[in-house]
């Protein structure tokens, strides 16, 4: 593992920030999913008049805002296993056509955190060694969205990277992620190689490069 | 008359042996079929092979069946409860972890006559490369590994061969069932149920609501009778509301 970085402060975005980066990038008309951690922060932001459908692996499609405790449901749960509700015009289906939406392609696209991105775009997700092991739909997830966006700290909680050269712990998919939103910068993965698209506010692009160990292309065209 | 309706949960589930592998519906405690597994550890059962989503996060359902020792192997995707994984380390239950899309479809095809297909699902990772470990041994180690999976390059992108289970039976939660044993499931406690429903080869239900033959419309049966063999009432049976929210 790489030595903690103590290279200069960057002040990049927080947890409820990232969200709020990544949806700006979603489109009036997608299909989401939303996995665990900041992935559940970003509906909240999702701009008014931008309509997201949102998936849930246990056979939701239609997902809406968490239950309160008095309108708690025990047979309406999200992915989570949290009380949810359903938007008008929502569906139910089983657990194998819920996967049919996944593996089929029929997901816009999946928001998903990491432990690491490779630099071509693997990514490790689900299993620390010596740890609990439990996969959950990971696989299936990355395997058939059409974009796999993952949302993370840019440095775990020692600061060392999270994009690395190559991943260390053990894969959830080979080259499916295909953009990363940081705290500090956001990748877009293209031709099987990262290209850093933009930097937060404040944060200059040699920060991005300190705290980062996977080879990447600065490309900052639109 | 076609009657599978049954007063005596226990005297049907008899029929279930030590050692049988059971497919079981629910996510998490939703749609999981409690008075089934209830009775199954009050019958002593041991040595089972479930398989199934999780075993939740406390120890009602599979999880009181953990915890009472009765699990010999877990099929599962996400398993929660960290005393399963004391279990699994300490070398006391078998564990294979399968992608939760993978077990949704090996449920479904167990129950279709077909044996084995081919997914993108875990290609290039440890579920498929013969390296997660199924089994510990007493001294800590691994000392079985699951199966590398075969492999197959379609346009380009490797896919792994999963094959279809065909459950010993299958334990069913449902909404309402009628005396026939069609089956109409409630908002997200459907998941896994009709699955687990196609891959047992033995069918028990336990059902909110029973109903009359006729009184189910054709339209909404979401599991037919041809998948249930025996019909039980379920012992929670609370009112639940609608959850429509705009």
């Amino acid at each position: 593992m790489t030595e903690t970085i103590s290279t200069g402060a960057a002040h990049g975005l927080s947890r409820e920030g990232i969200a709020a980066r990544l949806a700006r990038d979603l489109r009036d008309g997608y299909v989401v999913n939303l996995g665990v951690g900041i992935p559940l922060l970003v509906p909240r932001f999702i701009p008014d008049g931008t309509e997201v459908i949102l998936h849930a692996e246990n056979g939701v499609l239609g997902l809406g805002p968490p239950a309160p405790p008095e309108r708690a449901d025990p047979d309406l749960t999200d992915a989570g296993k949290q009380p949810a509700t359903l938007i008008s015009g929502a569906a139910i289906v089983d657990s194998a056509m819920s996967f049919a939406i996944v593996r089929g392609g029929h997901l816009d696209v999946t928001v998903l955190g990491a432990l690491q991105v490779s630099a071509h775009g693997d990514l490790a997700n689900w299993y620390v060694p010596g740890k609990n092991p439990a996969v959950g739909g990971a696989m299936d997830l990355v395997a058939g969205a059409r974009e796999v966006w993952v949302v993370m700290e840019h440095v775990d909680r020692a600061g060392r990277p999270k994009i690395v050269e190559e991943c260390t712990f053990p894969l959830t998919g080979r080259r499916v992620v295909t953009r990363v939103y940081t705290d500090l910068a956001v990748f877009h993965v293209a031709g099987g190689q990262l290209r850093l698209k933009e930097c937060a506010p404040g944060v200059r692009p040699e920060a991005v490069r300190e705290r980062t160990a996977a080879s990447y292309a600065e490309d900052f065209s639109a | 008359m076609i009657d599978k309706f049954r007063a005596d949960v226990m005297s049907v589930l008899e029929a279930v042996s030590s050692g049988a592998s059971l497919a079981v519906g629910g996510f998490g405690s939703s749609g999981r079929p409690d008075t089934l597994l209830d009775a199954l550890c009050d019958l002593d059962r041991r040595d089972l092979h479930l398989i199934v989503n999780n075993v939740g996060s406390d120890f009602t359902g599979v999880g009181r069946m953990l915890a009472e020792g009765r699990i010999r192997r877990l099929t599962a995707s996400f398993p929660v409860l960290p005393e399963f994984y004391d279990e699994y380390f300490a070398g006391k239950v078998e564990f294979e972890l399968v992608p939760q899309g993978t077990l949704a479809e090996r449920l479904r095809v167990g129950g279709s006559g077909i044996p084995a297909f081919y997914t993108p699902s875990g290609a290039g990772t440890m579920l498929a490369d013969g390296t997660f470990a199924l089994r510990y041994g007493a001294d800590g180690a691994a000392a079985a590994h699951m199966p590398r999976r075969e492999t197959h390059d379609f346009g380009g992108r490797e896919h792994v061969l999963e094959y279809g289970i065909v459950a010993d039976f299958g334990l069913v939660k449902a909404y309402q069932g009628d005396r026939r044993g069609n089956l109409r499931f409630r908002l997200s406690a459907r998941n896994f149920n009709p699955l687990a429903g196609m891959s047992g080869r033995r069918v028990f239900a336990e059902i909110e609501h029973l109903l009359e033959v006729g009184e189910l419309r054709p339209d909404d049966i979401h599991l037919p009778e041809v998948f249930v063999d025996h019909i039980l009432l379920a012992s929670d049976t609370s009112p639940k509301q609608p959850m429509i929210t705009r």
